[in-house]
This record gives structure tokens, sequence and C-alpha cells, in this order.
């Protein structure tokens, strides 16, 4: 190809300017010549001039048709180039592709501007107040308990353990006497315990998930690595503090070789992942049937200055240690052989610890609940605030 | 739980200068003994003597007399000169004016004044006031208003005076601090005692205890006592006993010691009662105050009688049926025939109880403002026996605390010889040397020895103790070591006072604790790994999550419900939910049963929120209900430290009620807030059939809807749930719908509320373990619509099974878009109309293949239920 053909080729590859509809018109007598200078440049500051003044696309696509249309000077000086003398059809050409460029370049310039004005003008119209209200439904909620419950179980499964569950209304030789509790232990009375009816039932809520434990090393014997999470039942009344319907987790862990350094190598774990990086644990001697030696757990605490190790003092006003810098959590040890044999493990080949936490008071702490019947009473404000947090 | 007195713990363990309450208390904290609370001087301020120098009484309207008091209080403490206003009586001089409304002293009476700026137990701060026309200036005390309780004897009524009274025998000046004079700036550790380490109920455990932790030098006050020794000619004392508790004989010693010709008029001195008031226990006498100071000192409890009352043989026997005893509480008690009681030959019967065994003496042989000769008792009781009986008659006495966590069974002779010389040299008379000491064969037993080895310690805890640590705590705390004959494992004989160290692992506690438990190292174990949570937990936590996303909040409720629940849910006269497991000691009497539906207990929490000023509620729970078994049937209870049989364990499961976690939602009022999107529509049935759809979607089972007449529920608007298993077995999972009308009256919940309840156990059951991939044609869709004329009867799950039972393996997806009732399909009519998808994973359906499965569905709805196609 070459020659006029790329010339009169080029507006149809312009995307601004589609092929004319209209037939091409007859070339006029008055029309400037290819190579009329001035008379082209004029044409062309007309052009310019007029697409200028287009305030609108639609007013823009009137101006592009009639001065670039088949009507147009340019357009018909550009048929006109086919007769002029052979030596001319050059100069004729680049003075025609330049005008037209300045003209096309314009309308494409002047489309986008009117365009994007357009669209803003009609976006700007279809506005919304995006602050309305826009929930069909109020959201619902987990309950802080059970989601902690979960993360506490994850945890544990994260460490390679796994989640043991059993009954609530639970035998009386599992909660109490698998668990090297005397027949007189106190624990045992019917103002601690509440058993079902008769008496003589053998049975009562479960006052600890402590049966759990037994039941997994019957089940399962050595080794075993478990936490029990679940709802545990004391004849408390209710108060700030004290529910009678309450939540645990115990965790037991038996196999070889295992010693008190495990276990508070569990417990730094457990509150490092809940309490923050530095927390650390304390261990002081304390007395329970099912484990010897036994130990009250205390987590430094991760509220004032105290979490950042032992040489800072706690702030006497703490409202999280109440000013000594700890937390106590609950009680732990190492099992009791009398608790590995009920449950049919040889305390001369195996070995264990175990703990228990009150997961209410861990989301007391946590979360600072000031009272205990806001978590147990089932206000739905209560789990509302929490939303489905995981 | 025991109070320390400082000053008295300093007797028999040397406390480091400058010791605080603070700093005893954190040593005890490292060897197991928590802190209860420290109780810091009861009287802070000043607190000073006085000399009353002149004094006017005033009478008052109101009949009293009150003195206007000149008091010198100290040339520190008094005003050079009378207010002008208000003079004092008596010639100016440097003083202050007190007011005071008591008449036990006189002027030059040396009183203790608490001068403004005093806080007096209560606290009860002390300032400058006007009372009965004058200034008084500070306040003269009693010893009430100080905290020493109201005194012993006449002398100790009434206002303090110095040289008198609490004050005998001490000398002061005016101006003298009285906080020191009288003791009053003790501090004093209360610790928490557990419940293996009686001893410690003693100020010679806790500074045994004291030492272990600080090293301080100990000397044990039981030591420096000579025992009393045994012999013929004592007040004759029989041990019987016909109903041994848990095969232990009831009382196996006996001591008593009698102290003849007592001045019963003579006080306990002045330092016993402040000990003893420390030590939270109020002074009464001579002979009660030494008995309980011996019990506070060593730990052994000790009781005194009135030997004129007192109808020798003593004898030691369990209570007869019926038998009564006035306490010296003064309460007539009915004793429990289980009950160990002291009695002797006195009353009508010549043989009547006179004191519960280590819980309370009796009225009829107490020690009075008579007694002139006394017989002092030191037992060694059963600690269950005294456990029981302190239980039964609700009478935790020091004595009992004692008991019931084991008492040194050396220290009766001890205990009684020190008692006695304490009355004989504070009360005067002598101690009778006919001592008796009555005993059970074999008793005091010895400590069994316990075979230790010497790395048990270590291998348990974790530190690589040395020699010398293990041995060194077992002898510290009191324990004899030997080397062992056999394999080199040390014996180790406890001592008496510490009946709780048995076994080895009680050894290694106490190797531990005083070593100290700072120094286990922190090590996280290797778990040989698990294997995640189980299909039922990942199930129940997606179906909670599931209907949270739905907009549900997750609230708890407690499971114990009362009788007339299962009326207010219109249950039925057999309806098996009536069954339910009883309590024998429920929180509150009204609500004795728990719950065998979930919806029992959580529609009252729904209640609760509206009473709150909820406009609706959408509340879940996933929770346990409790299903009884066969009536009768209890759970045995085996030995413990021994593994059940497995047909004892299978008794004992088989007896447990069946617990099911069930899922139970509320639903009633506003689904959402009315907002510029239009109204929210109600909660209703259908809300509840989805929920109960998404939970099961949750779990990855599919639920089947059926209708039912179940209680709680709509006759009309309640559904029942099916699961099929893999099995193909189909399988009652649960119900929903809107409530009856009545129970949504009766609990006051908004109108057509609804619920659900679901096992969700069954439901993760039956869900498949694994999904089995389906194939994703992708030749083109055909869509067709069907509207069907049914009876109104005709449920639509019936249409839409005949629709794809019909149409066979082309058919994607049928979906009911339309119910339609009225004059043109006709009375007792329905139309139900359905928009069909079909493709097939074969290629193109042509026109041919779609007209054919369209008759087939018009044919198969035709068969299965009558329908028609609508023109």
């Amino acid at each position: 190809m070459g020659g006029p053909w790329a010339l009169a080729a080029l507006p149809t590859r312009t995307k601004a300017i589609p092929v004319s509809e209209t037939p091409p018109a007859p070339a006029d007598d008055s029309a400037p010549s290819a190579l009329d200078g001035p008379a082209i440049t004029a044409a062309v500051d007309a052009a310019l001039a007029a697409i200028a003044a287009a305030a609108t696309t639609a007013e823009l696509k009137t101006v592009r048709i009639e001065h670039t249309g088949d009507a147009s000077v340019i357009s018909t000086a550009n048929r006109g180039i086919k007769d002029l003398p052979k030596e001319s059809k050059a100069e004729a050409g680049k003075i025609l592709g330049q005008a037209k460029g300045r003209v096309f370049q314009a309308i494409t310039a002047r489309q986008e501007e009117l365009a994007a004005a357009e669209e803003e003008a009609a976006l700007g119209s279809e506005t919304v107040d995006v602050t309305l209200p826009v929930a069909r439904r109020p959201r619902g909620a987990r309950h802080p308990l059970t989601t902690l419950a979960d993360r506490i179980s994850d945890f544990f499964v994260g460490m390679g353990w796994e989640i043991a569950e059993g009954p609530e209304v639970e035998a009386e030789w599992f909660n109490f006497d698998a668990l090297n509790a005397d027949p007189d232990h106190p624990s045992r009375s019917l103002q601690d315990t509440l058993y079902v009816a008769p008496e003589g039932s053998g049975m009562l809520l479960r006052t600890q998930t402590s049966p759990v434990q037994i039941r997994a090393m019957i089940e399962r014997g050595a080794p075993l690595y478990i936490a029990c999470p679940g709802t545990v039942y004391r004849a408390d009344e209710m108060d700030a503090t004290h529910s009678p319907v309450f939540h645990q987790v115990e965790g037991l862990a038996i196999d070889r070789g295992l010693t008190m350094a495990h276990l508070v190598g569990t417990l730094d774990a457990f509150a490092q992942h809940f309490f923050g990086p530095q927390v650390v644990t304390r261990l002081r001697p304390n007395h329970f049937p099912f484990t010897e030696p036994s130990a009250e757990m205390d987590f430094r605490c991760f509220r004032c200055e105290a979490r950042l190790g032992l040489d800072h003092a706690p702030d006497p006003d703490c409202r999280v240690c109440g000013g000594t810098g700890w937390i106590e959590m609950g009680g732990c040890g190492m099992v009791h052989p009398n608790v590995l044999r009920a449950a049919g493990v040889d305390p001369e080949e195996h070995q264990g610890f175990a703990f228990g936490l009150g997961i209410e008071r861990i989301l007391m702490l946590l979360s600072g609940v000031p009272d205990m019947h806001d978590i147990v009473e089932g206000d739905v404000r209560f789990s509302q605030h929490y939303g489905t947090e995981i | 739980m025991p109070r320390i007195p400082l000053n008295w713990l300093a007797e028999h363990v040397e406390l480091p200068a400058g010791a605080t309450a603070e700093s005893v208390a954190a040593d005890l904290v490292s060897v197991g003994f928590e802190e209860e609370a420290i109780h810091g001087a009861q009287v802070t301020g000043p607190l000073v003597v006085g000399r009353v120098l002149d004094l006017v009484k005033e009478p008052q309207k109101n009949g009293k007399t009150i003195n206007w008091c000149r008091v010198d209080v100290g040339p520190e403490h008094n005003e050079e000169h009378d207010s002008p206003k208000d003079p004092q009586p008596g010639e100016e001089r440097p003083s202050r004016g007190i007011i005071c409304g008591a008449h036990n002293f006189v002027p030059g009476d040396l009183v203790i004044v608490s001068l403004p700026g005093t806080v007096l137990p209560g606290p009860f701060p002390i300032a400058a006031r006007k009372t009965y026309g004058h200034t008084s200036d500070g306040m003269i005390c009693s010893t009430a208003e100080v905290g020493l309780g109201e005194g012993v004897g006449e002398e100790t009524k009434g206002i303090i005076v110095v040289g008198k009274g609490t004050l005998e025998g001490v000398t002061a000046e005016p101006g003298d601090d009285a906080i020191a004079l009288l003791g009053l700036g003790e501090e004093v550790v209360e610790i928490n005692v557990t419940p293996d380490r009686g001893y410690a109920f003693s100020m010679r455990g806790v500074a045994r205890e004291y030492s272990h932790a600080t090293g301080a030098p100990f000397t044990d006050p039981a030591s420096t006592v000579v025992p009393a020794e045994g012999g013929r000619g004592g007040i004759p004392v029989q041990l019987s006993d016909d109903a041994p508790v848990r095969g232990a004989a009831g009382c196996t010693r006996f001591v008593a010691v009698e102290v003849r010709g007592v001045d019963p008029s003579a006080p306990s001195p002045r330092w016993m009662q402040e000990r003893l008031t420390l030590a939270g226990m109020r002074p009464i006498s001579l002979i009660v105050d030494v008995t309980n100071y011996v019990m506070l000192d060593l730990g052994q409890p000790l009781h005194a009688y009135d030997s004129h009352q007192l109808v020798a043989p003593i004898v030691v026997r369990r209570a007869h049926e019926g038998e009564m005893l006035e306490t010296l509480d003064d309460k007539p008690r009915a004793l429990d025939p289980a009950d160990l009681v002291i009695a002797d030959c006195g009353g009508e019967s010549g043989d009547r109880a006179i004191g519960i065994a280590g819980v309370m003496g009796g009225a009829s042989t107490e020690v009075s403002e008579k007694t002139v000769n006394v017989i002092i008792e030191a037992a060694t009781f059963d600690p269950i026996t005294i456990a029981r009986s302190a239980r039964r008659h609700r009478l935790p006495s020091e004595a009992s605390k004692r008991f019931e966590r084991g008492v040194d069974p050396l220290l009766p002779p001890i205990a009684a010889r020190r008692a006695a010389e304490l009355i004989v040299e504070f009360g005067g008379g002598e101690i009778d040397e006919r001592i008796t000491d009555e005993r059970l064969e074999g008793f005091p037993a010895a400590p069994a020895p316990i075979a230790f080895a010497e790395d048990a310690a270590a291998r348990v805890v974790g530190i690589e103790y040395t020699a010398q640590e293990v041995r060194g705590s077992l002898e510290m705390i009191g324990c004899s070591v030997e080397r062992g004959e056999a394999d080199g494992a040390l014996l180790v004989t406890p001592p008496t006072w510490r009946p709780d160290l048995r076994i080895r692992e009680d050894l290694v506690e106490e190797i531990a604790r005083l070593v100290g438990y700072d120094r286990i190292p922190s090590i996280v174990p290797s778990a040989p790994g698990g294997r995640g949570l189980t299909r039922a937990q990942r199930g129940r936590r997606a179906a909670r999550t599931a209907l949270a996303e739905a907009g549900l909040v997750e609230v708890t409720s407690a499971p114990w419900i009362a009788e007339s629940v299962f009326d207010a849910h219109a249950y039925g006269e057999g309806d098996e939910r009536r069954a339910a497991v009883r309590l024998r000691n429920p929180l509150t009497e009204d609500e004795p049963l728990l719950r065998t539906a979930l919806l029992q207990s959580l529609l009252p929490v729904a209640r609760l929120n509206l009473a709150r000023g909820q406009e609706s509620v959408a509340v879940f729970q996933l929770a346990s209900v409790y299903l009884p078994r066969e009536a009768g049937q209890g759970a045995p209870v085996p030995a413990a430290a021994a593994l059940p049989s497995a047909e004892e364990l299978a008794q004992i499961d088989a007896a447990l009620p069946a617990q099911p976690q069930r899922l139970a939602a509320v639903l009633g009022g506003a689904s959402g807030p009315a907002s510029w999107r239009g109204q929210a529509e109600p909660w209703g049935w259908a809300d509840a059939i989805d929920l109960a759809h998404r939970a099961a979607a949750a779990t990855g089972a599919q639920i089947e809807v059926s209708a039912s007449e179940h209680a709680p529920f709509h006759p009309g608007r309640g559904a029942a749930l099916h699961v099929v298993g893999e099995n193909g077995e189909r399988e009652l999972v649960g119900h929903a719908g809107e409530l009856h009308p009545r129970v949504v009256k009766q609990l006051g919940l908004p109108a057509r509320t609804s619920a659900l309840e679901v096992d969700v156990d069954r439901l993760i059951a039956a869900a498949p373990a694994v999904v089995r991939a389906e194939a994703v044609p992708t030749f083109p869709l055909a869509k067709e619509d069907f509207a069907f004329v049914v009876d109104e009867s005709v449920p639509a799950s019936a249409v839409e099974a005949a629709i794809v039972v019909g149409i066979g393996d082309v058919l994607e997806s049928v979906h009911l878009f339309d119910v339609f009732t009225g004059e043109q399909v006709g009375e007792g009519k329905k139309s139900l109309a359905f928009a069909v998808r079909l493709r097939s994973a074969e290629g193109t359906l042509s026109a041919k293949d779609i007209a054919a499965a369209r008759e087939r569905c018009i044919a198969a709805v035709d068969a299965a239920v009558g329908g028609v196609l609508r023109a």
C-alpha cells in the first residue's frame, strides 16, 4: 500500500472518529486546494475553536462531523490531492496530514475532558448517605466463654494434645473416689456438691472436669496428653465472683519421665499465649487429694508494671493483681499414685501432671468482666459486645 | 484460720530484727502457707496514759450523770490554758477537758485517753466534739473500746485504770504511749492451713515452718515441758467404743491431770489475755484462758472440768440413741449414736454425757467462778469421728478444727502438764501427781517408716537434688532418716506430728517445697502428636458459629428447672420428658430437676432479655440435657485407688443419665430494626426451620422436614426434623417451628415466637465423613417452570420429591418459588410453582429430551400426590 490510501485510511483508524455514515459529498468547487496553506490553516483554526467551544460530548460530535466529515474543508481538500500534479502531491499530503492531526488530537482531548466531566456529574447525582444504618438484622454473637474455651482448646491442640469430654451428671466414683478424695473429705458434703436423688444414688453433678481425666486414662491409657474444658457445678451461692455453674479446663499429661518441670513449662506456655509473651508462672506449695506434690499456680500480673519481669515492682493499686504482682489461677501438681491406680495406670511406670483453670476467671481477667452475673445470666448484651470474635 | 501474733511466734523461733507481718507472711508463703490476712496495729494515733486531776459530776436531763474531767495527758499533749468559754473543773493547769460517762475511777487515777487523731478498732476515729455542754477533747477508754473485749473479772469492767484489772501491776506516767502498754501495736499474720497440715494450727508448728523457710533457730516449746507421767490413783478413765468409724477407735489416749485449790477469782495474766485476743479468742477466766493458750501454743486441744461436778469414772463412748447434752454454749443438743462423748457417772442415770469429744464440753461440769479443783483433759481422738460430729452439730470449734486435721499423739501429757503448771503459777493450788494416762494398746502408734530412693524426688520434680538436700530437708521437718538394708533406699520415719506423710510422694513434696518450688525449671513437654479436634467438636463449633452468623446471640442458661415447666410447655400427661433427674440438694427448692429439653431453660432466658428491655429476641445455646435411665438404678461406688472391673464400669455408665448435647434457639419479635429500607419481618416458624437447616448444613448434615405435633410447638406450625444417616436410616433429631400460643402467652414472649431444638451429636453423626465430589457438567442449561394444583393437605416436600424422582438424572435443581390459593385454584386446593433447572452430564438436551422430562415430571406428581399441572 502507500500513496493516498495511506492518508485516506487514517481517520478510520482513529477510534474517536467513526466512519461517517453519510455518503461522500461531491467535490465543492469553492473548496481550497490542498496546497492553499492559509486556507487550510484557517479551516483548522475554525475547527479548533469549535472543538474548544463544545460544552457536551453531543455538541462535540456535531463539531466533529462538521469539521472532519466528508463535506468539511479538510476532507474536500484531501479528496482534491489526487487531482494535483504529481510533484505537489507529497507536499499537499503533508499539509493536510498535519492539519488533520491537529484537529483529531484536539477532538480526542476534548472528548476525554467532556466525558470525564459528564461521568463525574452523573455519579455525583447518584450520591447516597453511606452513614445510614444498613443492617437488616442485628449482628449475632458467640458467647465469649465458649469462644475462649475454643481458643484454649486450640492452644492445647497446637501442642499436640487432644480435647477430652465427659458427662456432667457423673458417678461419685469418678468425681471423688477415683481422685483420691477421702470418703469424709469436706468437698463431698451437701454444702459443696449437688447430688442426684435419692440418697445413695452414687451420682452427682460433677464438681470438676477431673472425672474426664479418669475416663480418658481408663479408655486410652498412657501416654496421654489431654485438656478437658467443660461445665462444672458447685452448691455455691451466686455472687460477683462465684457461680454454681462455671467452666473449667483441666490438663493432664501422663507419660514416662514427666516431671514438675514439664508442668511449669506447660503453664508458662499457656500463660504466655493468653496473657502476653513475658508472663511467667509461679508455683506455691498447696494440698489437693489428687496430686502429690501439689501446688497453687500464680501467673505474673499481665496488666501492671509487674508484667515486665520479677525485677519490676507491681503497681500497688493494680486492680488485676491487687498490688501483689501475682494472680492466683488454680491448682496443679503431679498426679497422685492412687489416682493413676484407679485409672489402671501403673505409677511405677508412668507419671504425669495435672492442672485446673477457671475459664470464667480467665475471661474476667482478660476482658475485665466485673461481675460473674454478667457471664452466666444470659443477657444478650453481654455476648453481643464480643460479637463473633474468634 | 490461725492468727499468728509476731511476738508469740518470736518466743519459739528467732525473728530477724525488723521482721514485719508482711515479711513473715512472705516467708510462710514460700513453704506453703497462704497469707489469709495481715492484722496491723489495732489502734493508731495518740492513745496515751492520762491522770485525772479534777472531776465534776454533772447530772443530765436524760437521767444520766456525766463526769467533766480535767486530765493531764503529759506535757506533749496538754493544752496550756483552758478555753475561756468552757473552763475545765478545778484549778487551771496544763491539761485536756474530757467528758466521760463511766464512774469506776476517781481523781488521781491514771486512765487511758484516746486523743483526737486516734483511730480505735471499728475503725472509730476520735475527734474533739461538743457533748453535754462541753467540748470533749478526747475519750477515756474501756477495754472494749480499745479492742480488748469485755475483760475478765469485776476490776476490768468499765474504764481501764492503770494498776488495776487489765493493767494490774503496771505503772505509768501521764503522756506514756498506751498502745505499747496495752499491746495494741502488735502485728498479726493470719495464714491459711491446708487440711493435711494440722500441726500448723499451733505456734509450735508455724514457728517450725518459719524456721524451715528462713533457717532461723527454732526451739520446740513441747521439748521444754516435762510430760505428765501416768500412774496409779488418778481419776479413772475407761475407753470404750462399740461403733468405731471406718475401723478407727474414737479415742486412743486420754490424759487427765487434776489441779486442786485454785483461787477461783485469780485472773489470767494480762500478756496471756493479750495473746489470746490477738489470736482471735476471747479471754474468759484463768482456767479457760490457760487451756486455750496451751492449745494455741502447742496444738493440743484441752478441756477443763470442775472436779466437784464430775463423778468418776470418766467413760469415753459413743452416744446412746436419743441421748441429750447441753453444751457449753447452753444449747441442748440431740446426740447421734455416731458421736463420741465423754461421760461420767453423774446425773440421774449415773451415765451422763458431759461433752462431745473433741468438739465442745457440756454445761454440767463446766468450770465456773467457783471452781477450785479442776481436771484437765488432753486426749487423742479419731479425726474422722470428730470431723463428723463437728459437721453434724455445726460446731466448728477450735478443738474440732485441730482434731479433724490430726494432733501429735505425743502431746497430751505435755500439754496437760503445761496447762496445770500455768494454772498453778497464776491461780495457785497444786498439781495432783496421780495422773491418768489411759491408752488403747499400741497407742500412741509409732509412724511407719517409708522406703525412699534417693533419686525419687529428682525423678518427680525434675531437679537434681543433692543427697544433702534430700536428707537435710527430711531431717529438717523432723523425720529420722536411715540407710535402708537392701536396695540402698533410705528408710524415712516421719515425726509424730506429721500424720499426713505416708507415701514416697508425700516426702517428695516436702523436699520440693523446702528446697523451693522456684528452682523447678520450665520445660515444655513434647506430646506424641494428637489428632486435632474430633468431628463432633468441630461440628459443634461450626453449628454455633452458623447461628451466630445468622444473627443469633449465644447465651448460657443453668440446667435446673421447676416441675411446673412441663405444664408451662404444654407437655402431655405421658410425655417422657416429664421424667427428669432430680437433685437431692437443689440450690433452690422450687427448681429441683435437671432439664430434659434445652428449651426448658432457654425460654426463661429469652424472657429475661425481654424483661430487660429487648424488643425482640434471637438467642441460642448449645448444652447438655439429662435424660434419666430406668428409675431406681444407682451408680455403684467401687473402691478407691484401684481400677474397677469392666462390669462395675459398665454399671456406672448404665446408671448415668443419657446426656445428649442439644442446640436450641428462640426467635421472637421483629427480626431486625425498622429502617429506611422498610419494616423487618417478624421472626417466625419459617426462620426457625431455616436456622435448623443452616445449623445442620454447618455440621455437614442435611435434615428432612415434616409436619409434627410436638409440645411446646404450635400443632399446625411445628416440624419434626430427621436426618438420613449413611446407613440410610431415618432418625429424628429435633423439632422446629412456631411455639404454641399458650406457651407464648404464659411465658410473656412476643406473638408467634418460634424455636428449634436439635440433637447436635446425632446431626453430626449423620453427616458424611467425607463429602464425595459431584461432576460439574458444562452443557447448556434448560429452565422449566411448573405449577401444580394439589390438595391443601399435600406437603410441598412431597410434590418436590415427586418432581425429583420423575425427572431423574437430568434434574439439576428444583426450587419452589410460589404458593397460591384462591378461587382460581378452587376450594381446598393450592397451587405450588416450581422453577426447575435441567442439565445433562452427557450432552446438550434437545427439545425432545426436555419435553420428555416435563412429561415424566407431570406424570410423577400426578401419581404421587394427584397434582395437576395448572394451565
